[in-house]
C-alpha cells in the first residue's frame, strides 16, 4: 500500500511540472496582449509599450516561466493583470461559492442516484425499471441551462420561493446564501444523477450476476439482504470512478450554470481571465485544478480499497 | 368597547401601511453585463468602468449630459481668453472627497498633469494632448492654457478619464475609488456586485437613493427572470433579443434609445482589392441596412450614412448615399475589372451584433459576387490582429467612443485610409471654437467618408433600457458610457 501511495506520489508530482510547462507555452502562443485590451482602442503604440512594461509582460519568456513556477511552489501565485489583486485572494473568493456548490450538488446527485439505481436492477426489465431509466435517459438529454431557465422560472419568478440568481455572499448568513446555491446545486445534481444511476444500476446487474451472489442466493438470502449487502458494496468501484470525475467536473466545469446564475465561481473566473487575457489567473488557477484532479484521483484510488478489501494487501 | 378596538386597529392599520407609501423607496439594484476590471476610470478603457463611476463616484470640470451636452460639473464657470487658448475656471467651493479631505485647484492641476504625463496609461491620453500648462491661480480658480485653440476642450473634459482624483488615493482607486461624487464606494464582491453608498457630504444638489448596487449579470437569458422575480430593477443596456419577454409587462418600461455606437462594416482600405474606391462602393451599394438592422438589432438601431451619431447635433444624413442596389454594385465590380467577383475573410469579433450582423452581410454580398469567409475571433485576438496588426480584408465592430470622426484622420489607424483633405478639415474642426462653423466642417468631413465609401456604414447601435416602470431619471441614450443616478428616483 505504502509504495503504490507512493508511486502515485511520484507520477503526480511530474504530472504537475509537465502541466505547468504544456500551459505556460499554450497560453503563451494566444494571440491577444492583456495591455492592449486594457488601455483599448483609443491608446497609442507607446503608451501600450509602457503599460506592458509596467506589468512586467516584456520580460523574456524562461525567465517568466521561471518566476510563475518559483512562486507556485512557495504559493505565492502573483497577481492578475486586470484585477491588480493576488490571485490567491480572487481564488479564494471563488472557492467559497465553488466548493459548497460542487458539494451541494454531488450529495444530491449520490443521494438520488444510488437508491434509484438501486430500485432499477432489483426490478430489472420490468416496469419500475423502464420508467426510471427513461427518465434518467431524459436526464442525460436535457440541456443543463435549459432545465435551469426552467427551474428559475417555476420557483423565483412564479412561487418566489429563491433569488432568480446571484449570490449574497457568506457573510449575509448561512441561510441565504445556502438558498442562492439551492437551485444551480439541483440544476447540476440531476444530470449527474441521472448518469449516475444508470452507472449503479448497470453494475449491479453485472455483479448480481456472479458465482458468489448465486451462492449467496442458494444459500438462502432473500434477494434484498443479497443486494444490499453482497451486490452494492461490490458495485461501489465504478460508481467512484464516476464520482471522482464528477467532482472535477463540478469544480470548474459549470461555467455555463454559473453564468444563467451568475454566481461568482472558479469557472466563471478562469472564463473571464480568459477573455481578458489576464493569463496569470488562467495559468494559477488551471494548474489549481490539475492539482485538484490529481488529488482526487489519489483519494478515489484509495477509496477503492476501502471498497474492496483484496487491493488493501496488494503491492 | 369591542367595536373601538376593532376601528383602533383599523386605523393603526391603515397608517402604517399608507405612511410606508409616503416613503419612497431609496435602494435600487442595476444589472450590468460585464464586471469592470478595476473602478479606475483614468487608468483603463473599459466601459463597465465608467458605466459604475461615472458622475456617481467621480467628477470631472466638466460633465456631460444626457443628451451630449457639456454641463459644469466641479467648475462652477469658467472664462475663455479672445485667442481661445487660456480657459480659467472658477471652482466650487466646499468640496470634499469621499475621504474627507478638502478639493482645491491643486487636485486639479495634479489629475490633469498625471493624465498627460509622460509615464501615464490613461486610456484617452489624446484628451490632454492640447494642454501646454495647468496653473493654480488660488485655491477655487484653475488656469489652463493650451498650444492652440481647441474646440472640444470643454468636451474632452467631461469624459470619465478626466475626472478629478485626489494625490492621496490616486493610486489605490483602482480597488477603492475615492472621489469627489453623490455617491462613495461601499463594498465590491468580485464577480458578483459593486457596492455604493449616498455621501455625507455632497456639494451639489441632493441625490434620491440611499443605497445602490450593481449587480455582474453575463449571461443575456437571466434578464429577464432578474427583472420578473423583482432581485433587479434596471437594466440600462437590455439584451434586444429579449425585449419580448418585458415589453408587454406593465411593470416595467422599455425604452429604446441610442449610443455613440457606430457599427460599421469596416474594410482594409490598402488591402486589394479594398484599395479601389469602385470596390468599396459596391459594397456599400449590397448592403441592405433594413435587413442588417432588423437581423443583427431586432429592428431597433437607426441607419447612418456616415461616421456620426444621429443624435448628434453634428449629424447629417447621408444614409441616401448607397441605396441597397444590386445591379449598381455589379455594374462597379465590372468597372473595377472583378465582374467574376472575388472572396475575402470577415473577422467578426464576440458581440451579437458583429455575429448576427456578418451572416446577413455574408449573404448579401454573395449576391454581387463576394465570396466572404467568416472567421470568429474574441476580443483579444481582434485586437491584436485587425486593430494592431491590420491583418483583415473586412471586420464588423461597433465604435463606440463618442463623437470619434477623427479616428479617420489618425496614422496608421486599422483602416488604413489616408486621405489629405479629409485630414484637413478634422485638422481645422480642432482649431475652430466657432459652433456654425465647426457644424459645417463636421459636414464636411462626414460627407467625403460618405464618397469615399471608406468604410459600409450600417446602423447606430440601440440602447435598449428595461427598469421598474416606477423608477425615474435614467438616461435614455448613452452618450458616453454611463449610468448617471444623480437624478434616479422611485416614485408611486
Amino acid at each position: 500500500m505504502t509504495a503504490y501511495l507512493l508511486k502515485r506520489l511520484v507520477i503526480a508530482a511530474i504530472t504537475l511540472v509537465v502541466a505547468s510547462m504544456v500551459v505556460f507555452a499554450v497560453l503563451e502562443v494566444l494571440p491577444g496582449d492583456p495591455a492592449r485590451l486594457m488601455l483599448g482602442m483609443n491608446a497609442s503604440a507607446d503608451q501600450v509599450a509602457l503599460l506592458r512594461n509596467q506589468m512586467g509582460l516584456d520580460a523574456p519568456l524562461i525567465l517568466r516561466y521561471l518566476h510563475w513556477v518559483g512562486g507556485l511552489v512557495t504559493l505565492d501565485f502573483g497577481r492578475s493583470y486586470t484585477y491588480s489583486v493576488p490571485v490567491i485572494d480572487l481564488v479564494r473568493e471563488r472557492l467559497v461559492v465553488s466548493l459548497p456548490l460542487a458539494l451541494m450538488a454531488l450529495t444530491l446527485s449520490t443521494a438520488i442516484a444510488i437508491p434509484v439505481g438501486l430500485f432499477a436492477a432489483s426490478r430489472q426489465g420490468r416496469a419500475g425499471d423502464a420508467i426510471a431509466m427513461g427518465t434518467a435517459q431524459l436526464g442525460v438529454a436535457v440541456p443543463n441551462f435549459w432545465f435551469a431557465l426552467m427551474l428559475i422560472y417555476l420557483f423565483a419568478v412564479w412561487l418566489r420561493l429563491v433569488p432568480a440568481g446571484g449570490f449574497p455572499g457568506w457573510s449575509a448568513g448561512a441561510w441565504p446564501a445556502l438558498k442562492a446555491l439551492l437551485l444551480p446545486a439541483v440544476a447540476l445534481a440531476l444530470p449527474q444523477a441521472a448518469i449516475l444511476a444508470r452507472v449503479t444500476r448497470s453494475a449491479l446487474i453485472e455483479v448480481m450476476n456472479e458465482d458468489y451472489i448465486r451462492t449467496a442466493r442458494a444459500k438462502g438470502l432473500p434477494y434484498r439482504a443479497v443486494l444490499w449487502r453482497h451486490a452494492l458494496r461490490n458495485a461501489m468501484i465504478p460508481v467512484l470512478t464516476i464520482l471522482g470525475l464528477q467532482f472535477a467536473f463540478l469544480l470548474a466545469g459549470t461555467i455555463i450554470i454559473e453564468n444563467v446564475f451568475y454566481l461568482p465561481g472558479l469557472g466563471r473566473l478562469v472564463f473571464q481571465a480568459i477573455t481578458q487575457r489576464d493569463l496569470i489567473v488562467v495559468e494559477s488557477v488551471v494548474m489549481l485544478l490539475v492539482a485538484a484532479v490529481i488529488i482526487v484521483n489519489l483519494l478515489v484510488d484509495m477509496s477503492y480499497a476501502l471498497a474492496d478489501p483484496r487491493l488493501r494487501g496488494r503491492q | 368597547m369591542k367595536v373601538w378596538k376593532t376601528i383602533l386597529a383599523a386605523a393603526v392599520l391603515t397608517f402604517a401601511v399608507g405612511s410606508s407609501a409616503w416613503a419612497a423607496r431609496t435602494d435600487l439594484v442595476i444589472g450590468i453585463p460585464l464586471e469592470p476590471p478595476h473602478l479606475d476610470p483614468t487608468a483603463g478603457a473599459a466601459a463597465a468602468i465608467r458605466e459604475v463611476t461615472y458622475a456617481n463616484v467621480f467628477e470631472g470640470l466638466t460633465r456631460i449630459g444626457p443628451s451630449s451636452e457639456v454641463l459644469p460639473d466641479l467648475a462652477e464657470s469658467w472664462t475663455v481668453s479672445d485667442d481661445g487658448k487660456v480657459y480659467t475656471f472658477k471652482l466650487h467651493t466646499g468640496v470634499k472627497f469621499h475621504d474627507g479631505s478638502d478639493f482645491t485647484a491643486d487636485d486639479v492641476k495634479f489629475s490633469l498633469d498625471r493624465a498627460r504625463a509622460e509615464n501615464s496609461v490613461n486610456a484617452q491620453k489624446q484628451l490632454f494632448a492640447a494642454i501646454d500648462k495647468v496653473e493654480v491661480v488660488d485655491p477655487a480658480t484653475l488656469k489652463v492654457t493650451l498650444t492652440h485653440p481647441q474646440g472640444s476642450f470643454l468636451y474632452n473634459m467631461g469624459w470619465g478619464d478626466a475626472v478629478i482624483v485626489s494625490p492621496k488615493s490616486a493610486d489605490t482607486n483602482k480597488e477603492k475609488p475615492i472621489g469627489t461624487g453623490p455617491f462613495k464606494f461601499d463594498s465590491w464582491a468580485k464577480g458578483t456586485s459593486i457596492k455604493l453608498v449616498k455621501s455625507d457630504h455632497y456639494w451639489g444638489a441632493p441625490v434620491f437613493l440611499d443605497k445602490v448596487e450593481f449587480r455582474i449579470v453575463p449571461d443575456a437569458a437571466a434578464y429577464a427572470p432578474a427583472l420578473l422575480s423583482g432581485d433587479i430593477q434596471a437594466f440600462p443596456f437590455f439584451d434586444p433579443d429579449s425585449v419580448a419577454q418585458v415589453k408587454d409587462d406593465p411593470r416595467f418600461k422599455v425604452v429604446v434609445g441610442a449610443t455613440e455606437g457606430e457599427t460599421i462594416l469596416a474594410m482594409n482600405n490598402k488591402q486589394p482589392p479594398f484599395d479601389k474606391l469602385q470596390v468599396r462602393q459596391a459594397i456599400s451599394y449590397a448592403l441592405d441596412r433594413k435587413a442588417i438592422i432588423d437581423g443583427a438589432s431586432a429592428g431597433l438601431g437607426l441607419p447612418i450614412g456616415s461616421h456620426m451619431s444621429p443624435t448628434n447635433k453634428y449629424y447629417v444624413d447621408l444614409t441616401g448615399r448607397y441605396p441597397h442596389d444590386v445591379a449598381k454594385a455589379k455594374e462597379l465590380l465590372k468597372e473595377a475589372g472583378l465582374e467574376n467577383g472575388f472572396k475575402a475573410t470577415l473577422k467578426l469579433p464576440p458581440p451579437s451584433y458583429a455575429r448576427l450582423g456578418g451572416e446577413i452581410i455574408a449573404s448579401e454580398l454573395r449576391e454581387v459576387g463576394i465570396d466572404l469567409e467568416i472567421i470568429p475571433v474574441e476580443w483579444a485576438q481582434w485586437l491584436d490582429q485587425v486593430f494592431t496588426k491590420k491583418d483583415y480584408d473586412l471586420t464588423i465592430v461597433s465604435h463606440t467612443e463618442p463623437n470619434d470622426i477623427d479616428i479617420y484622420s489618425r496614422k496608421g489607424y486599422y483602416f488604413n485610409y489616408d486621405n489629405p483633405a479629409f485630414d484637413k478639415v478634422i485638422a481645422d474642426v480642432e482649431l475652430t471654437a466657432d459652433e456654425a462653423k465647426r457644424k459645417e466642417l463636421y459636414a464636411q468631413a462626414q460627407k467625403i467618408l460618405a464618397d469615399d465609401a471608406v468604410v459600409g456604414f450600417l446602423y447606430e447601435l440601440p440602447k435598449v433600457g428595461v427598469w421598474d416602470a416606477k423608477l425615474q431619471g435614467l438616461w435614455e441614450n448613452a452618450p458616453i458610457p454611463a449610468n448617471d443616478l444623480t437624478k434616479v428616483k422611485w416614485t408611486d
